[in-house]
């Protein structure tokens, strides 16, 4: 009898497998291995700015090359301050765009829009901020005014519209970066409403439900993780985002309560310093912005986790 | 054929299109009061589409059309003047496939209450043991009515849909193909089930299984390329057929 299989080729076979499965663990670890040498670059490089101002450097306003005094709290406000107005405007935007397209959108109008929607994710961030500057800015500067009126005397958000119509600063920042984010946040979005069983929407249908409550009683709670990756895809990018902020946020170490003030986020104290950072203590108290915004970073993916896993607690145990 | 004597849906010259294809043909018929009515037929022989207008659920879905009148109580339920959300109040649904919400069990049977009654927390609690008692399942879940419906085995999480509907209290239950899902015992639960629930609803059930029908049902129609060929008592239905064609779908000639 012939064997189907000879000796030596199963051997090779084996051979291979094996090397196979050991290229995509090598692959696999690289990322730890990438991430960790970012890491310890990053420690390395914010030692002696670490050393010099210790935990202050955290909680100080001041940012001064000639004295080199630095503190990081006005880029942390500035990038958690545009972030969350990017989110807060983001999020129920794209919410509705998403929600159009695949619930009640005629069905010649689901593809244009889809596309659409992503066509605005590919617009370099550059464009978004000359954009930004140019065209917004100026526009914004004459809605400030009103916004400054009709706001500024409110309880407890009053302190954050009041100030000189300037047209650029951190609202600004926030909008444009909300206009950024919309476009990564509704696809998922989209793309996760879409998965939804028909018949578990039927089913919330077939009690009677309106649109409305399927959606946030159903399709939300069913689709609660991916929209929550969503979310955070967003966060990441308004977190990161460099160039358009910087044209837009005003590029100013003062700490102010106003929205309308210009301010500094991390990247854009970056992107503006890192050439012209004369001394090793300049330089690495830049390098320790970056570090704080991968903390920032890794600090809100964590949350995000923990909030999943809050939601699934209180919805009862998968069994 | 059989006076229906106490019709509690009747319809007249029902027509259905999806798009251009016309997939129901002039249907006229009477569903009788608190009875178990079985509609079986071949694939495409449009049971389902029957049975999706009677709460409308056809109306999700863009092009799809039906004319004539389905009377309930008196009223014609395809009037445009119809409220949707009291129609499917009071005409109840369960589907090929168990379809528990993302929530607690306990969630999914007052989630369809909610939306029409506003409870007290002792009366919501006191309704859900009630549908899950009418629905067999009280005895499995009270223990763990916290839990996500999706954690429980197939079979109880088509029980619940069951206890989901009639938690709202309607008078008809539509069931389509209820138990295709399920394996045997389940299934065996499911048809028990049925008839319990007959002394105080109106039912009705799309089935490919004759002898599932044979077995739950007291009226049977039996439906062919869009036509209403057969209707009556599901007896004479499956022992002495008026039409050769019934005869030949239920002793397998064809289908």
């Amino acid at each position: 009898m012939s064997k189907l299989f000879p000796d030596t080729r199963l051997k090779r076979q084996h051979l291979l497998d094996l090397a196979f499965l050991n290229i995509t663990r090598l692959f696999a670890f690289l990322v730890f291995a990438i991430l960790a040498g970012i890491v310890v670059t990053l420690l390395i490089g914010s030692l002696p700015s670490i050393k010099a101002f210790g935990f202050g450097f955290l909680f100080s306003p001041e940012w001064n090359p000639v004295t080199d005094q630095f503190g990081a709290l006005v880029p942390i406000i500035g990038t958690l301050a545009t972030s969350v107005i990017a989110l807060l405007i983001g999020i129920p935007a794209s919410f509705g765009i998403a929600l159009f397209i695949t619930e009640m959108s005629p069905r010649w109008l689901k593809r244009p829009l889809g596309i659409a929607v992503e066509l605005l994710a590919g617009i370099p961030s550059i464009i978004y901020g000359m954009w930004g500057l140019f065209v917004f800015a100026p526009d914004f500067a004459k809605i400030e005014p009103w916004l400054t009126d009709h706001l500024g005397n409110a309880a407890l958000i009053g302190p954050l519209f009041q100030g000189p119509p300037m047209g650029i600063g951190m609202l600004t920042a926030g909008l444009i970066l909300a206009i950024m984010v919309i476009p990564f946040i509704a696809s998922v979005m989209r793309d996760v409403f879409e998965i939804v069983p028909p018949l578990l929407k039927e089913s919330a249908y077939g009690l009677g439900a309106t649109t409305w409550e399927v959606v946030w009683h159903v399709v939300l709670p069913y689709t609660k993780i991916g929209v929550v990756g969503g979310i955070m895809l967003g966060l990441g990018r308004a977190l990161g985002e460099t160039m358009a902020v910087t044209f837009v946020i005003g590029n100013a170490h003062e700490l102010s309560a106003s929205l309308l003030m210009p301010g500094n986020s991390i990247s854009s104290a970056l992107a503006n310093e890192f050439t012209e950072a004369v001394g090793p203590l300049y330089t690495s108290a830049l390098i320790e912005l970056g570090l704080i915004l991968f903390l920032i970073t890794f600090i809100v993916l964590s949350l995000s986790k923990l909030l999943l896993m809050q939601l699934s607690k209180r919805e009862g145990k998968q069994s | 054929m059989n006076e229906i004597t106490n019709p509690k849906i009747i319809l007249k010259d029902l027509n259905f299109h999806y798009g251009s294809y016309h997939a129901l043909k002039s249907v006229n018929l009477s569903i009788p009061e608190k009875k178990v009515t079985a509609f079986i037929g071949p694939s495409g022989c449009g049971k389902s589409t029957l049975l999706r207008t009677f709460n409308r659920m056809y109306e999700l879905y863009p092009k799809q059309k039906a004319t004539g009148e389905i009377i309930l109580d008196g009223e014609n339920i395809l009037d445009a003047q119809q409220d949707l959300n009291r129609l499917r109040a009071k005409v109840g649904m369960v589907f090929q496939k168990p379809t528990p919400f993302p929530m607690s069990i306990f969630d999914n049977i007052t989630f369809g209450v909610k939306l029409y009654e506003s409870l007290s927390k002792r009366d919501m609690a006191d309704r859900v043991e009630w549908a899950l008692r009418k629905a067999a399942l009280w005895n499995e879940v009270k223990d763990k009515l916290k839990q996500n419906g999706t954690s429980l085995s197939g079979g109880q999480q088509q029980r619940l849909c069951i206890a989901r509907a009639i938690a709202v209290k309607p008078e008809v239950v539509l069931l389509d193909e209820p138990a295709s899902a399920l394996d045997p015992i389940s299934t065996a639960h499911i048809e028990e089930l049925i008839h319990e629930l007959k002394k105080d609803y109106t039912i009705i059930i799309v089935t490919h299984n004759m002898q599932q029908a044979a077995r739950v049902s007291d009226y049977t129609a039996y439906m062919y390329l869009g036509e209403l060929i057969e209707f009556g008592n599901t007896d004479m239905i499956f022992t002495t057929p008026k039409k050769t064609a019934t005869e030949d779908y239920i002793t397998g000639k064809f289908g």
